[in-house]
C-alpha cells in the first residue's frame, strides 16, 4: 500500500511540474481540454457505475456553464460566487427531477428517458432565451484585459492546467471516497434488488439522491470550467442529449467500474477527434463521430468493462485463478 | 362571427391534431419494438432521417415520382430495422438493459456522422410544395392532412396485421410472455426480425410523410426523436393505446404553446408537462394505480 502511495505522489509530482518543463501552447491546451472532460466523465461514472444510467448530464453542464457566464455578463457577479450559484442551481434541478423519480421507482429505461427529457428541456430554455443566451449561435463572458482572478480569466495556459490538474483529481478523489463508502454496498445492492436492499434497511430513496446530487454538482462545475476556459460555450458543446451520449460513450469506453476509466476514455476521444481533424481538416466533419459510434457498439457488445477495466481485470486475473 | 383570436386558436388545435398524427405513428413503431423485443431504439428518428434522404435522393436525383419512391423507402427502412437487430441488437439480448439502450445511442452517432460524411450538412428539401387549403380563415398545408391520413391509415393497417393474422398474433404473444412462447414452437428470433423490420416499415413511413413537410439534414433526428421517446414513456412504454393519446395530448401542448410564443416554448412546455407527469403517473398515462 505505501508503494501505491509513493507512485500516486510522484505521478501527481510530475503532472504539476509537467507545464514549467513543456510549454507548448497546443498540447498543453488539448491536456487542459482532456482533464476537463476527464473530470466531466468521471462524475457520470460516479453514479453510472451503479446503473443509474443518466441522459441528462448535457443539462447539469449547461446549467453549471450558462449560470456561471449569465451572471456575470448581466450582473457582474465574479465566477468566484457565480459557479457556487450554479451548482446551487444544478442541484436544486437534479433533486426536483430525480425525487419523484427514486421515490415513484422510475429505473433502468425510464429513469434513461426522464432525465433525456431534461438534457431536452435545458436544451430548449437556452435557445428558446435567445435574447439574453445568444441561442443556438452560443454565448461569451465578458472579457477583462489580461488575467484577471477576480473575473476568473486567465491568459495563461498553465493557469488553466493547474486548476484544471487540481479538479480532475479532487474528481478522482471523490470517486475513490464513494468506492470506499457504506454508500457504495448500498448502491450496488439497490443496482441488484431495491426491494431486497430497501429491506435490509438501506433507505433507498435517500442513497440515490445522495448520488445522484454529487454527480449532478460535479459535472455542473465542470461545465463552468470549460465555460471559463473556452470563453465561448453554445448549446451544442456545453448541453443537450448530444453531450449526454458523449459522456456516456467515453465513460463506457474507458470503463466505468474504475478511477481511471473516464479519464481513459476523455484521453482516447478527445486525440481521436484531434488526429482526425488535422489529419483530414475540414473533411472530418462527421468521421470522428463515426469512428466514436462503431466504437462505442463495439465495447458494449465485446468489452462492457471498458479498455481500462478489461486491462485490470486481465491483470488481476492470473493472480486470483 | 369568430373572434381573430379564436380562429387562430382553432386551427392551432387542427394542426395539433395534424401534428399528432404523426407522432402516434412514431410512437407506435417505438412501442412495437418495446413491448416485444423489450429494448428502446434511441437511434429511432435517426431511421427515419435515412429514410427521407432516401425519399430526397430517389426524388431529386432519379426522378421518381413521389408515390413511386416511397415503397421503396418504406422497404429500404424496414431493411435497416432488421439489420439493425441482426447485428446490434441480437448478439446484445441477454445484456443489460442499459447496455442495449448504450448500443442503439451509438448506432445514433454511427447514422448521424454516416449522414454527415456521405450527404454533407446542408439542409434539403424535396421541392414539392404542397397547396395549402384555405377553409374560411384558417388555413392547413395539404402536406399535414396527407402525413395525417397516411398515418391513421398506417397504424390501422398495423392493427389488422396485428389481430388478424398468424405473425402478428405471435407478436402479441410474445410480448405477453418471451419464454414461454418459445415452448409453444414459435421461433422467437424470426418473430424478434419481423417485429424489427415492421417498426423500421413505420419509421419509414414517417419519413415519407415528415419529408413533405421539413427539409433533411443530418441532425434533423435530434428534433422529433426525443419529442418521440417522452410519448412513448408518457403512455407507458409498449403499451400502444398510451402512445396514442400521449402523441395528440403532445401534439396540442406544442402546437399551442406555440401560438402564445415562440415554437421552443412549445416544445419547453411539452417537456415540463411530461417531467410533471411522471411524477403523477409514473407508469404512463392509462396505467392502473397499483
Amino acid at each position: 500500500m505505501n508503494q501505491r502511495h509513493i507512485l500516486i505522489a510522484v505521478i501527481g509530482a510530475a503532472l504539476v511540474a509537467l507545464p514549467f518543463v513543456y510549454r507548448d501552447p497546443y498540447h498543453l491546451h488539448i491536456l487542459v481540454l482532456i482533464l476537463i472532460w476527464s473530470f466531466a466523465y468521471t462524475s457520470w461514472s460516479v453514479m453510472g457505475r451503479f446503473g443509474l444510467v443518466s441522459l441528462g448530464h448535457g443539462g447539469f453542464m449547461g446549467v453549471g456553464a450558462y449560470v456561471t457566464v449569465l451572471l456575470w455578463n448581466h450582473l457582474g457577479i465574479s465566477p468566484w460566487l457565480g459557479i457556487p450559484i450554479a451548482l446551487v442551481c444544478a442541484g436544486a434541478l437534479a433533486l426536483v427531477v430525480a425525487y419523484p423519480c427514486f421515490r415513484f421507482r422510475i429505473t433502468g429505461h425510464y429513469f434513461a428517458l426522464v432525465t433525456l427529457a431534461l438534457s431536452g428541456i435545458v436544451l430548449q430554455v437556452i435557445t428558446a432565451t435567445r435574447d439574453y443566451t445568444g441561442g443556438s449561435l452560443g454565448y461569451t463572458p465578458e472579457r477583462t484585459k489580461g488575467s484577471h482572478i477576480l473575473a476568473l480569466q486567465f491568459d495563461d495556459k498553465v493557469v488553466w492546467y493547474l486548476i484544471a490538474l487540481g479538479v480532475w483529481a479532487a474528481g478522482l478523489l471523490i470517486w475513490h471516497w464513494v468506492d470506499r463508502s457504506m454508500s457504495r454496498y448500498a448502491m450496488e445492492a439497490i443496482s441488484e434488488d431495491e426491494d431486497a436492499a430497501a429491506a435490509a434497511g438501506v433507505n433507498v430513496t435517500f442513497e440515490k439522491l445522495r448520488i445522484t446530487v454529487i454527480s449532478a454538482l460535479m459535472t455542473a462545475l465542470a461545465g463552468a470550467l470549460y465555460g471559463q476556459y473556452q470563453m465561448f460555450i453554445s448549446p451544442d458543446t456545453v448541453s443537450g442529449i448530444a453531450v449526454s451520449l458523449q459522456m456516456v460513450f467515453a465513460a463506457v469506453v474507458g470503463g466505468i467500474y474504475v478511477a481511471l476509466g473516464p479519464t481513459v476514455g476523455a484521453i482516447i476521444t478527445i486525440l481521436l477527434a484531434e488526429i482526425l481533424r488535422i489529419g483530414f481538416g475540414t473533411k472530418a466533419v462527421g468521421w470522428d463521430n463515426l469512428v466514436y459510434g462503431v466504437l462505442l457498439i463495439l465495447f458494449i457488445i465485446f468489452l462492457p468493462k471498458g479498455i481500462l477495466g478489461s486491462l485490470l481485470a486481465r491483470l488481476k486475473s492470473p493472480t486470483k485463478h | 362571427m369568430l373572434e381573430i383570436f379564436d380562429i387562430y386558436l382553432l386551427e392551432a388545435v387542427i394542426n395539433g391534431i395534424l401534428l399528432g398524427g404523426v407522432l402516434a405513428l412514431l410512437a407506435l413503431g417505438l412501442n412495437l419494438i418495446f413491448g416485444v423485443i423489450d429494448v428502446t431504439w434511441i437511434c429511432y428518428a435517426e431511421l427515419v432521417m435515412i429514410g427521407m434522404y432516401g425519399m430526397y435522393y430517389m426524388v431529386q436525383y432519379f426522378g421518381m415520382s413521389y408515390y413511386a419512391a416511397a415503397p421503396i423507402a418504406i422497404l429500404l427502412v424496414a431493411a435497416l430495422g432488421a439489420l439493425l437487430h441482426f447485428l446490434v441488437i441480437a448478439p446484445l439480448l441477454d445484456a443489460a438493459p442499459i447496455n442495449q439502450l448504450l448500443a442503439t445511442g451509438g448506432v445514433l452517432f454511427v447514422l448521424q456522422s454516416f449522414a454527415t460524411v456521405a450527404f454533407g450538412i446542408d439542409f434539403r428539401n424535396l421541392g414539392i410544395r404542397l397547396p395549402i387549403l384555405a377553409m374560411g380563415d384558417m388555413h392547413f398545408s395539404y402536406s399535414r392532412l396527407l402525413a395525417f391520413g397516411a398515418a391513421l391509415v398506417g397504424m390501422i393497417a398495423v392493427y389488422i396485421f396485428m389481430t388478424r393474422t398468424f405473425t402478428g398474433t405471435a407478436i402479441r404473444a410474445i410480448s405477453q410472455d418471451r419464454q414461454i412462447m418459445a415452448l409453444m414452437g414459435v421461433d422467437t428470433k424470426k418473430i424478434y426480425i419481423y417485429t424489427s423490420a415492421l417498426g423500421g416499415a413505420l419509421a419509414g413511413l414517417a419519413a415519407c410523410l415528415l419529408v413533405l413537410q421539413y427539409d433533411v439534414h443530418p441532425f434533423v433526428g435530434l428534433s422529433f426523436g426525443p419529442i418521440t421517446f417522452l410519448i412513448c414513456v408518457l403512455g407507458g412504454l409498449g403499451n400502444f393505446v398510451g402512445g396514442f393519446v400521449a402523441a395528440f395530448l403532445f401534439a396540442e401542448i406544442i402546437s399551442l404553446g406555440g401560438l402564445f410564443s415562440d415554437l421552443e416554448w412549445g416544445y419547453v412546455l411539452a417537456f415540463a408537462f411530461f417531467i410533471l407527469m411522471m411524477f403523477i403517473r409514473p407508469a404512463g398515462l392509462l396505467a392502473r394505480r397499483s
